[in-house]
């Protein structure tokens, strides 16, 4: 069996890590993403060009670079907030901006952009027909878009929702950089400490590829579900 | 430089012109260190997503297990694995190799090329396999040969469809270069790294250099907006 000096353990508990810190990024990004999407096609120029502004920025900027001005800005700007909440309202409040937050608001904050276009694409997909025919049966706005976009929209999606996963999961090895004790981190001090990177990078490598594959067919498999009505070949 | 500018300099703490020369150098870095893994990763795609079209598994099945890897996997990954890796292989220290490899950039390029490569043969392969069949057969009815056809038809053909999913990947590649600065090279992010860390001015240091990638950014996406309009002009509706 595979010899790892003791540090499997370590290893694994890296990559439960890395799995938690992908799934929160993405809840974050999902509602980011509808956020920017809903703003975008709302119609008000403000919230239009807020939406634009937020995923041009976004696109402009690498996740490393957001990630270092969030880990290292934002504990500043907590630090400020907290001497100012103490000095003027007495109220004792310190938040230590771990890099495991960090990581999340960050990984969240990009993908939400990515989320956003996807969504856009997706609500602009929907039949106009069906937001008629939500009118003429009385439905308010927000009944419309619950009960009508929103099912309909998932179906369109879903692709784009799934490749933004797959490079989601990938970018959650840069929150090592910062310092999260996650598999890539547990592997880098492992390989120093053993002079064996082969040892230790190439398993945490088959995590990531088997957690790549694995979404890969369970992106599949909810994608036949939700085209079930779907005649192919159209 | 102007005057206006020195005397900015002169009067800020931490944009001086140490840093900002500080900045230039990593920004060379990155430039270099992008473009060269694009144009090599480039280089190797072509012939790559050729074979991974090729119907024989013996041929298209190696080429479709490197690029599942390199694309399933973080570069951050791949980037330490060949990293460290090169200064363990045995005798490496001896050989003309080491004198390359010991600089953190070659193995950091390595690193890229091969990454990049992988993305940009499935993006080549996606654009191989939409060819219309009408072209190829046109070209077969011409008496074109397999190399010639692929030449002067299914290439140039081809390179139209993949334009705008290889600006992405390039603009993919400038974002990920951010990671060589963890194996000591001094690029961009790197430069920004040293600057916050003497003057621990986060804001300061991270922003300009977000700024910067941004500018580099909207670079890429103008010159390939203009090469889409030059390549894909036959598509143009009229008027």
């Amino acid at each position: 069996m595979l010899d790892l000096h003791g540090y499997g353990p370590s290893i694994m508990k890296g990559a439960v890590v890395t799995v938690e810190l992908a799934l929160l990024s993405l809840l974050l990004a999902v509602v980011l993403g509808l956020i920017g999407a809903s703003s975008k096609l709302s119609g008000n120029r403000g919230l239009y060009a807020g939406a634009t502004a937020y995923t041009t920025l976004i696109r402009g900027v690498p996740d490393l670079v957001m990630m270092l001005l969030l880990y290292y800005g934002g504990q500043v700007l907590v630090n400020k907030l907290s001497d100012f909440l103490y000095y003027q309202f007495d109220i004792d409040w310190f938040l230590q901006f771990d890099p495991f937050i960090s990581g999340v608001l960050t990984i969240g904050l990009i993908f939400g952009a990515y989320m956003t276009e996807t969504f856009r694409g997706a609500f602009l997909a929907v039949d106009s027909g069906q937001i008629e025919a939500g009118k003429a049966y009385g439905f308010t706005r927000w009944h419309t878009f619950r009960r009508i976009m929103f099912p309909q929209m998932l179906r369109h999606a879903l692709p784009g929702v799934g490749n933004n996963w797959q490079v989601l999961l990938k970018t959650t090895a840069l929150v090592s950089i910062i310092g999260l004790t996650d598999m890539v981190r547990v592997a880098e001090q492992a390989s120093k400490a053993e002079h064996a990177p082969f040892k230790y990078f190439v398993p945490v490598a088959v995590v990531y590829l088997l957690l790549t594959a694995g979404s890969e067919l369970f992106i599949r498999w909810v994608n036949s579900r939700v085209s079930v009505g779907v005649v192919k070949g159209d | 430089m102007p005057d206006f500018i020195i005397q900015w300099l002169n009067t800020h703490d931490v944009f001086t012109a140490t840093t900002m020369l500080h900045y230039w150098d990593g920004l060379v870095t990155t430039v270099q260190l992008v473009f060269l893994s694009l144009l090599i990763g480039l280089i190797l795609s072509v012939p790559l997503a050729i074979l991974r079209t090729v119907r024989n598994p013996f041929v298209s099945g190696p080429v479709w297990l490197y690029t599942y890897i390199f694309r399933g996997t973080p570069l951050l990954i791949q980037l330490y694995i060949i990293y460290y890796g090169i200064a363990q292989i045995e005798g490496i220290q001896e050989t003309f190799w080491w004198t390359i490899f010991k600089d953190p950039f070659y193995p950091a390029l390595l690193a890229f090329v091969l990454n990049t490569a992988a993305y940009t043969t499935e993006i080549i392969r996606g654009a191989l396999e939409a060819t219309p069949h009408g072209e190829v057969e046109a070209a077969k009815a011409y008496g074109m040969s397999w190399f010639m056809r692929t030449r002067r038809i299914i290439l140039p053909s081809a390179a139209r469809r993949a334009l705008q999913a290889y600006s992405n990947e390039v603009i993919f590649m400038l974002h990920a270069s951010a990671i060589a600065s963890v194996v000591t090279i001094v690029d961009l992010t790197g430069a920004a790294r040293d600057i916050y860390s003497r003057f621990y001015a986060p804001f300061d240091a991270f922003i300009a250099v977000a700024l910067m990638y941004m500018a580099l950014t909207f670079t890429i996406i103008f010159v390939f907006r203009q090469l889409e309009k030059r390549m894909l002009r036959h598509l143009k509706p009229l008027s």
